[in-house]
Formats: structure tokens, C-alpha cells, sequence
């Protein structure tokens, strides 16, 4: 009993950071169609936002609250950024935007190994995350009861933005109808920025979340950017309610594929589950019911 | 737009060229270390001609070509340790197993004792593995987006796997410490010299392949797919079926490629097929001009010759500027230097009457490029023989 919970939240918790990965993902992707591959690169950046939080302020506690709002900062103004010089020409050629976030994603990992060097760094967690709570005889650390909250917390305000303030309407009717919302005098200009800066600021707050379960290096982002997509892919494009079940899915899969299997064999059967979905429903978990044909 | 190097006789005078060059001047002129780099350039040059049919042709951003890279050489890297195991262990057991393994070997590698069995598999397998994504994908309607994301998943699913199965396939280390290739010694020059020979004869096989298909209906069908699939499917062809067929021919040039370069290079480990390398498989056919024939050889050809000039002088600079070529050439420059020349001529070019608004029906024969399509495809035509010989 204690390891069959200790298991599932195991997954939970894997499925809370993969939502926190991905929550920023189905933003940009949903809304236009970019496949930014520097996603997990602006995760690093955020991961590293705390590092340097840390070193300014050393009480663990501070500095981890700190870096949360800060962590959104940096993730955001890296996408603006990105968005403003590079994206902005290429909304008519999704696929090679891909492409494109991939050479910017590979530029970013390199500054970070030239800035803080190639080995990984590690945040200090604060006292008050160290240990376990018991659950029905399970230890459950505290830091990933931290993590789920803090997932869910930035989903609970990402949907309060979508459905409750003018913003959020304007960036819904871009996804559903780009033209139409331009012609209703929604500027799809400022409303893709925004929806950047907020997309990859959701990454940055992911990696500071991530500090808190394993160290920092260079390398952080490409370990969570594959499957933050396949979250979004086999939630749906642009379906927030979409991502959250297929991240809280995989992530309860994966570990039960690697406490069954190995972790190598679990990534491959993970990937055979997504594929058979794909049978079951193309367009993922949901899908915006739109007449286009593609 | 007629020039006199273009038609059959164009392509037989390019072809023959690039041959000589190939075949006749690199061996004579260049010393056995770089005809053996020349060689592993050639490999990674033959993963871009299936590239180039698939993404450029058809549109489909493959990022999965490193997985069937590794299954070739990963069956061929196989065969090769059993076979030295045979040769000089006399226990027929390859001498990392004894390291990390129990020692025996397993179930899964024993078809790869036979010479035939390897030559079959490392075409069929990876050609089996992408026709069986293929139609799992392509059937289903499964977007374009989508299809680059799983194929990449593919390829971090592999490495993945394959750094966790230490005891037989050798982690992350790889396999590597060859001896000898189907019974030949590959310490020896000559042999040296067979390997490179053989990795260009399959190159200009492959270019040969591709540009019959570029030329064919289907060739036409296929780039009808990339810019029009609705329209096509209108039309009454299945897209599905155009569009596994050329995956699967991409994988299996992919996979043949893998499999040369074990023997040329002498290692295959997870750091040549992951998500990165399979990636990097891409820039070079985009700087070359992903839709055209030799395009993506001379992009990929280039570019491992950059990287290995650079990567081992300047290791952080060369990743600057890999990542910079991605947003240089995809961002601005998407048709790649080949279409160069294609606007240049356009500019000098006396326009034969006003162009029509509507598109000439199709004559038999190469379409003309549409100004409009934003990814100017040259068209497979056999470029000038200067281009070849940079």
C-alpha cells in the first residue's frame, strides 16, 4: 500500500513538472502554431535565475520566493525577445520555426556553459521543503507537494487569464480565429507577444521549480523539452484542459513503466502509447472543432 | 530558364563529373586520413539525400533520420563485433559483453552472426521501423507539427534506450575496437581505400535513386502533397501512401549510410543518433537547398567538414555557429544557396510576355517554380558541373 502511493505520487509529481513544462508550450504552440524547440532553454535560463538569486540572497526561503516572479522575468523577456527578432517573420512557416528556436535553443545552452560553466549547480532548497510529509504511511517529500502546488497554482492563474479578463478573451479568439479576431479589431500583434511573454514565462517558473528536485546545468532544458511536447501533442494543441490530463497521464505511465520495467524501456513504451493514441484521436486528447481541413 | 547544362544530357555529364571527382581524384590527391574523414562526410551526405526527398521534396520535417542512421549501424557495429569475436576471441563472445554482461550472447544479436542477415537487415529494418510510423502517422491524418515532434521523440527514445541496455549494446560507449570488415582487415590501407570507394559508389547510387524519383510522376505527386495535400486528396491519390513511401526510402538510405560508417569511422555510440545529431543531419540540407538534388550533399558535406575542422579547435565557438546557421539560413534564407543562382537568373531574366495570374496548366515535363511559394524548390535538375566540384 505505502509503495503502491508512494508510486502514484511519483507520478503526480513527474506529471506536475511536466505540466509546469508544457502549460507554457501549449500557450505558444496553441495560439500560433510556433514550435519553440528554446522552450527548455528558457526553462535553463529560469533554473539559473535562482542560482544567481541565491548567490544575492542567501536565505534559501527568500531567495526561492524571489525567483519564482523573477524566474517569469527572465522566461519572458527571452521570448519577447526571441519573438520580436526571429518569429515574428515566420508565422506562415510553422515547421521551420522549429528549426529556427532549435539554432537559438543551441546559442543559449552554449552562453549558459561559457557563463556558469559546463558542470551543474545546485540551488539550495529552503529548510522549511526539507524532509517528508507522511501519507497513509508514504513518505511524500516535501518539495514536490511544493512543485504540484506551484503547477497547479500557475494553471489555476492561467486559466483565471484566459477566461476572465479581456486579455484572455482577445488571446482566445486568435486561437479560434486569427483573421477574424484581427478584422474585429483584436490586435493579433500585441496579443502574440503577450501570449509569448507569458508562455515562456511560465517556462521560466518551471525551471525554478525544477531546482528544487535535481542540480542546474547547461543541458537542463533538452531533458524536459521532448516530453513537454508530447504533452502538448497528445493533449491537443492549444487545450490547456487537454495538457493537464496528459501530463498528469504520462507522468503517472512513466512511473509505472519504470518501477515495472527500466527507465530506458519506459521512454520507448511511453512513446508506443502516444503513437497508438494518435489512432484512436489525430488530434489529441481534444481538439478545437474548427472547419479548416488540415 | 533553359540553359544547355540542363536535360539528360546535362545530368549524365554532371553525374559522370561528380564520379571522376569522387571515385578518380579524391583517392589520388588526398591522404588516407582525410579520404577516411571524406568518407564519413559521404555517409552523413547520403542521410541527406533521403532527407532532401523527404523534407524538401515532400515537406515533412523529419527529425527522427538519426534512429534509422543508428539501427544500420547499430546491426552492422553488431555483426562486426561477432564476427571479430569469431575471428580473434575464438569465444565468439564481443569482449565488452564479458565487462559488463553476463557474459553470453543475447537471443537478439544472433541473427547478426550471419553476413547476409546483416546486408538484409540494414536496409529492412529501419525501412520496416519508418514504413510502420509511417502509415501509423501519415494514415491517421496526424499533423505535420506533429509528425516532426513524435519522429524526434523517436529519437530521444532511442538514445535513451540504448545508453540503458549496457550489457548489450554497449551504452553509452558504444560499440567500437572493430578489427576487420566481412573478413577484411581495416587496418589495412587498401581496405581503407575499398570503404571510401564503396561509400561513394552508394552515394551516386542514391543521388541516381533520387533524382529517377524527383523526375518521375511520383516525384511530381510528392511535391503536389508538400504544397497542396487537400487538393491532392481531392484528386483521388491517398497522400498517406506518397508520403510513407518516400519516409521509408529516406530511412533506408539513412540506415545504409549508418551502416558504412561504422567500418569507416569505427564507432557508433548513442552521441550519433540522438536528438541533436538527427537535427544536425538538417542544416546542411537546408544551406545546400533542401528541395534540390545535390543541394543537400554539398550542404552536408560542407558542413561536417566545417564541424570537423572547428568543433575540435574551437568547440564552444563551432556550437555558436551551428546555432547561428539555423537561424541564418531557415529564418532567411530557406531555399538555401541554390536559390541563388535561381534569383539571380530571375532578376537578369527578359520576361517573355507578361506573366499570366493563373498558373499555366502542368505541361509534361518540370514545373516552373512559383514565385509565390515561399520555399523556392529548384528543381532537381542536374545543377552546372562547378557546383559539383566546391
Amino acid at each position: 500500500m505505502e509503495l503502491l502511493i508512494g508510486q502514484m505520487f511519483a507520478g503526480l509529481s513527474l506529471g506536475s513538472v511536466l505540466l509546469l513544462a508544457a502549460l507554457g508550450l501549449s500557450l505558444t504552440f496553441g495560439q500560433m502554431g510556433v514550435i519553440n524547440m528554446a522552450h527548455g532553454e528558457f526553462m535553463m535560463a529560469g533554473a539559473y535565475t535562482a542560482f544567481v538569486v541565491q548567490q544575492a540572497i542567501s536565505d534559501a526561503g527568500a531567495s526561492l520566493l524571489v525567483s519564482i516572479p523573477a524566474g517569469f522575468l527572465v522566461g519572458g523577456v527571452l521570448g519577447l525577445v526571441l519573438e520580436a527578432v526571429l518569429l515574428r517573420r515566420m508565422y506562415h512557416r510553422p515547421l521551420d520555426t522549429l528549426l529556427v528556436t532549435f539554432g537559438v535553443a543551441l546559442i543559449l545552452q552554449q552562453a549558459a556553459r561559457d557563463i556558469f560553466g559546463a558542470p551543474s549547480v545546485d540551488v539550495r532548497a529552503p529548510a522549511w521543503l526539507q524532509g517528508n510529509i507522511e501519507l497513509l504511511g508514504a513518505p511524500i517529500p516535501l518539495t514536490r507537494l511544493f512543485i504540484l502546488g506551484l503547477s497547479l497554482l500557475c494553471l489555476a492563474g492561467l486559466v483565471l487569464l484566459l477566461k476572465a479578463t479581456p486579455l484572455g478573451r482577445r488571446i482566445r479568439a486568435v486561437v479560434l480565429n486569427r483573421d477574424l479576431a484581427e478584422t474585429s479589431g483584436v490586435s493579433t500583434r500585441r496579443s502574440d507577444q503577450l501570449t509569448f511573454f507569458i508562455g515562456s514565462g511560465l517556462a521560466g517558473i518551471a525551471g525554478v521549480a525544477v531546482t528544487l528536485i535535481g542540480s542546474t546545468s547547461p543541458y537542463l532544458g533538452t531533458n524536459y523539452i521532448v516530453d513537454a511536447f508530447l504533452v502538448v501533442v497528445a493533449g491537443g494543441i492549444g487545450q490547456i484542459k487537454g495538457a493537464v490530463i496528459a501530463a498528469f497521464a504520462l507522468g503517472v505511465l512513466q512511473s509505472v513503466f519504470e518501477y515495472s520495467t527500466t527507465a530506458s524501456i519506459g521512454k520507448v513504451l511511453i512513446l508506443i502509447v502516444i503513437v497508438v493514441f494518435l489512432q484512436l484521436r489525430p488530434q489529441g486528447i481534444f481538439s478545437l472543432i474548427t472547419r479548416s481541413l488540415a | 530558364m533553359k540553359t544547355l547544362l540542363r536535360g539528360p544530357v546535362g545530368t549524365a555529364a554532371g553525374f559522370t563529373l561528380g564520379a571522376v571527382l569522387l571515385l578518380g581524384v579524391a583517392p589520388a590527391i588526398l591522404p588516407a586520413f582525410n579520404l577516411g574523414l571524406l568518407g564519413k562526410f559521404l555517409c552523413f551526405a547520403i542521410v541527406a539525400v533521403g532527407i532532401g526527398l523527404a523534407w524538401g521534396r515532400g515537406g515533412m520535417l523529419t527529425l527522427g533520420q538519426g534512429v534509422f542512421f543508428g539501427l544500420g549501424a547499430y546491426i552492422m557495429a553488431m555483426h562486426m563485433k561477432l564476427a571479430d569475436a569469431s575471428l580473434f576471441g575464438g569465444s565468439g563472445v564481443p569482449d565488452f559483453m564479458s565487462l559488463y554482461g553476463s557474459g553470453e550472447v543475447p537471443g537478439w544479436w544472433e541473427p547478426f552472426r550471419s553476413p547476409a542477415v546483416t546486408l538484409l537487415a540494414v536496409v529492412l529494418v529501419p525501412g520496416l521501423v519508418a514504413l510502420v510510423l509511417g502509415l501509423a502517422i501519415f494514415k491517421r491524418r496526424v499533423k505535420g507539427a506533429y509528425f516532426a515532434i513524435l519522429s524526434q521523440a523517436l529519437a530521444a527514445a532511442f538514445a535513451v534506450f540504448l545508453i540503458g541496455q549496457q550489457a548489450t549494446t554497449g551504452g553509452s560507449n558504444g560499440l567500437n575496437g572493430f578489427r576487420s570488415f566481412f573478413g577484411f582487415d581495416l587496418k589495412d590501407p587498401n581496405n581503407k581505400l575499398m570503404l571510401y570507394m564503396i561509400a561513394a559508389v552508394v552515394l551516386l547510387l542514391s543521388l541516381a535513386v533520387a533524382r529517377e524519383l524527383m523526375h518521375s510522376r511520383f516525384g511530381e505527386l510528392l511535391v503536389a502533397v508538400r504544397d497542396q495535400e487537400e487538393r491532392v486528396r481531392f484528386l483521388g491519390y491517398d497522400p498517406a501512401t506518397v508520403k510513407t513511401v518516400i519516409y521509408v526510402v529516406a530511412a533506408v538510405l539513412a540506415g545504409v549510410a549508418g551502416a558504412l560508417f561504422v567500418p569507416l569511422v569505427g564507432i557508433i555510440s548513442p552521441a550519433d543518433v540522438g536528438v541533436i545529431p538527427s537535427i544536425a543531419f538538417l542544416i546542411g540540407v537546408a544551406i545546400g537547398g533542401r528541395a534540390t538534388l545535390l543541394g543537400p550533399v554539398v550542404g552536408a558535406v560542407c558542413v561536417a567538414a566545417a564541424q570537423s575542422g572547428l568543433s575540435s579547435t574551437f568547440p564552444s565557438f563551432w556550437v555558436y555557429f551551428q546555432g547561428l546557421l539555423f537561424v541564418l539560413v531557415i529564418g532567411f534564407m530557406p531555399g538555401g544557396l541554390a536559390s541563388l543562382p535561381a534569383l539571380v537568373r530571375r532578376r537578369r531574366e527578359v520576361p517573355r510576355g507578361a506573366q499570366p495570374p493563373v498558373p499555366d496548366p502542368p505541361a509534361p515535363g518540370p514545373v516552373k517554380p512559383d514565385p509565390d511559394v515561399p520555399n523556392p524548390a529548384a528543381h532537381g535538375r542536374a545543377t552546372a558541373p562547378e557546383e559539383v566540384s566546391r
